[in-house]
């Protein structure tokens, strides 16, 4: 193990080298454009035995790490907003085809209009692709995420596509002191790609892709759903395993404080180290705050999460992208469906904020604290839906 | 293997693309896909790629594949890059002692999967100079979805989105030439070809195309009964004129080097193409002499213009 100050996108080039994969889909978009650079330098020497293709859009990008995976080969790509976009088709395909691919996202707004910062628009916009979906909080975490992206994704009873996302510039430029583990370490804990059939298997041609009517589609869709559900336990196997290398443990999500909290945040990524900014503040003033910290969106842990919240009395979900339902971002009604089974449901509002890398800070946070509280007081819920940052026309004038 | 082509021989291999597929009687790429799969040299292995097209959904309907060798079809727009995608795995564990034997990459998409849809994957595969043969089955507009219009339907003929009515007969655009945008890729091979006769032709491109290193492309003029609107007997026929009539001229470009492959003794008019197709009927109503015209002036500067690249 050593210590070594990296971005969010080196650390996750740094595992791509580690774990020496077979074949890259590289294609650049800020803000992820410097892991392929970072990981050509690998492949330039010769550090790797990787097939680094240089294709010209993030469609083919996908495309071949699709085909590359049902070929047999280990496949890995990288991509932000728009790219994503571009391949959402293909993200069916891949999840469909029961490839474990996996895709590091540094999160950022999608167009339009353009915006190059942080928010969850882009793989928000992937969840219901197939892909199980794993978001970092800190570069240490976009590091430790990708190790055990393929051991989860690969195992022969998930085969499903896998995606780490971490924050567009937040995570994946600022520069943090992370605690790298050793390459044969690595190699070892990810394992070889050993796939029972694929493309290229002498003994026994495959056929992938077939036009699938209703006779049989309905079937293969159930599989993989079952799937989806099953990778909550490998998620946390893997993390287990992942501790005894690491000394690092990871769950479905990460509770802070909240042993004994009345009133909660639930939230995703970056913002959580603001959030537990401003827990920790609210604590030495006598509120029981806590926070939940989302690091596994698909599959969603919505069992879990009810239990976690159950003894709360007001929680506020803050989603970093609209959802345009007219009905809350996404985190929410996740969150919201989680919790019609509770018995005793605390107060639950939406608070959208962050948009294309608005900021957000310790007070914002201890502001919505006050208004869970407040609610709690009167059981006054008032607007359930609203958005957090935004200049209002009299700011502007 | 010898190189002279003998048909005897070739047709004594072992089928790849078996029969009981779905494809309609009189259709082209079912013949094609056969003849260009029947180059292969019988000990390699292949790993077949198709666009989304009717030959897709025809060969590989679940739990049925026609192919013998390994097959991937993934989208419509995307052929080039998953054959790419392929072909690099094939490298990556090759080089790690992974993979046994000689495989050769081959994709299969139709003209809305070529011409259009799929035009910057195709691009983009073959400026990479990955080692794989493209083959577009060019049927000369969307038939899976119905029959409409391309970039590669010709002028004047009428599909689906280019209806016969009073203020518009027919499409309005001249067809694309793909086979022209692909030579100017630099590519190692390129060759525009028919499944005519006894297959010589095609045969003898597809094995170049398949033991040529690097990324060949293939245009292959494919009939469709139900959009050019003929009887599924007339394929060969019809296949034969659009060759005679110069409106489908064979020819490859080999490292740079054109080459006619086959000059019809006496070049016939280009209506004897166009009337037996009910697509063309409008061009043979009184008064729509002039499209006939046009189209022939068309074929003819084409003609003139492969005749100087070849150097006839």
């Amino acid at each position: 193990m050593m210590n070594k100050c990296m971005s969010g996108n080196e650390a996750v080039a740094y595992a791509l080298m580690q774990i020496n994969p077979d074949v890259m889909g590289a294609f650049p978009i800020t803000p992820s454009t410097e892991i392929p650079e970072y990981f050509a330098n690998y492949v330039a020497n010769g550090q790797v035995n990787t097939e680094y293709v240089t294709v010209e859009s993030e469609h083919s990008s996908m495309s071949v790490c699709i085909a590359a995976q049902a070929a047999g080969a280990r496949s890995v790509c990288a991509t932000s907003s728009c790219g994503l976009a571009l391949m959402y088709e293909l993200l069916y395909v891949a999840a469909s085809c029961r490839l474990p691919i996996t895709l590091a996202c540094v999160n950022r707004a999608l167009s339009g209009p353009i915006n190059i910062n942080h928010d969850y628009s882009d793989s928000m916009g992937a969840r219901d692709a197939g892909w199980i979906q794993i978001y970092a909080e800190n570069n240490q975490e976009a590091y430790d995420n990708f190790i055990m992206a393929m051991p989860i994704g690969e195992s022969p009873s998930i085969r499903l596509p896998v995606m780490t996302c971490m924050d567009g510039f937040i995570t994946s430029h600022a520069v943090e002191n992370i605690e790298l583990l050793d390459t044969d370490v690595v190699r070892n804990f990810v394992g070889e790609y050993k796939p029972e059939n694929y493309l290229l298997k002498k003994e026994n041609p495959l056929a992938v892709g077939p036009y699938d009517i209703s006779a049989y589609y309905m079937e293969h869709k159930v599989q993989e759903a079952e799937s989806m559900k099953a990778a909550k336990a490998r998620i946390k196997e893997v993390a287990a395993r992942f501790a005894k290398i690491s000394g690092r443990s990871y769950s479905l999500f990460e509770e802070y404080r909240m042993e004994d909290a009345q009133y909660a945040i639930v939230l995703m990524g970056s913002t959580a180290g603001t959030a537990k900014a401003a827990v920790d503040k609210l604590r030495q003033e006598g509120v029981k705050a806590g926070l939940i910290k989302i690091r596994v969106f698909r599959p969603f842990p919505g069992e879990e999460l009810a239990q976690a919240l159950a003894n709360t009395r007001a929680v506020a979900v803050m989603d970093k992208s609209e959802g345009f339902s007219g009905n809350g971002g996404p985190l929410f009604t996740e969150t919201r469906s989680a919790l019609y089974d509770l018995k005793d449901r605390p107060y639950l509002i939406d608070i959208v904020f962050g948009l294309g890398g608005r900021d957000i800070k310790i007070e914002d946070i201890e502001k919505v604290f006050l208004r869970l509280a407040n609610i709690a007081a009167s059981g006054e819920l008032g607007p359930v839906y609203t958005h957090l940052g935004q200049r209002s026309k009299e700011d502007v004038k | 293997m010898s190189t002279v082509y003998n048909l005897k021989r070739e047709v004594e291999k072992p089928v790849r693309l078996t029969g009981g597929h779905r494809l309609c009687a009189g259709c082209g790429a079912g013949v094609i896909v056969a003849g260009v799969l029947r180059a292969l040299d019988k000990e390699d292995r292949a790993v077949v790629v198709n666009a989304t097209s009717c030959l897709e959904v025809s060969t590989f309907m679940y739990p049925y594949t026609a192919y013998m060798d390994s097959f991937i079809h993934s989208a419509f727009e995307n052929s080039a890059a998953t054959c790419s995608g392929v072909e690099a795995a094939y490298n990556s564990l090759k080089r790690q002692g992974k993979v046994e034997g000689n495989v050769k990459f081959i994709t299969f998409a139709g003209d809305g999967g070529t011409y259009d849809i799929g035009f910057q994957s195709l691009s983009g595969a073959m400026e990479r100079g990955h080692d794989m043969v493209y083959v577009c089955y060019d049927n000369e507009a969307y038939m899976n979805t119905g029959i409409q219009r391309s970039s590669s339907t010709p002028q004047f003929a009428r599909t689906t989105t280019t209806p016969i009515g009073t203020a518009q007969i027919g499409k309005k655009q001249n067809k694309k030439d793909l086979t022209e945008i692909l030579v100017a890729h630099n590519i190692p091979y390129v060759a525009q070809t028919a499944p005519i006769g006894n297959f010589r032709d095609l045969h003898t491109k597809a094995y170049k195309a398949i033991y040529t290193e690097g990324p060949c492309f293939m245009n292959i003029l494919s009939p469709c009964p139900r959009g050019w609107d003929y009887p599924m007997a007339q394929l060969a026929e019809i296949t034969k004129l659009a060759v005679d009539t110069c409106v489908w001229p064979l020819y490859e470009v080999e490292e740079g080097t054109w080459r006619l492959t086959y000059k019809p003794k006496k070049k016939l008019p280009v209506e004897k193409f166009l009337q037996l197709q009910g697509r063309f009927s409008h061009m043979f109503q009184k008064g729509n002499e002039w499209m006939i015209e046009e189209a022939q002036a068309y074929v003819d500067s084409k003609w003139e213009r492969l005749l100087e690249h070849t150097g006839e």
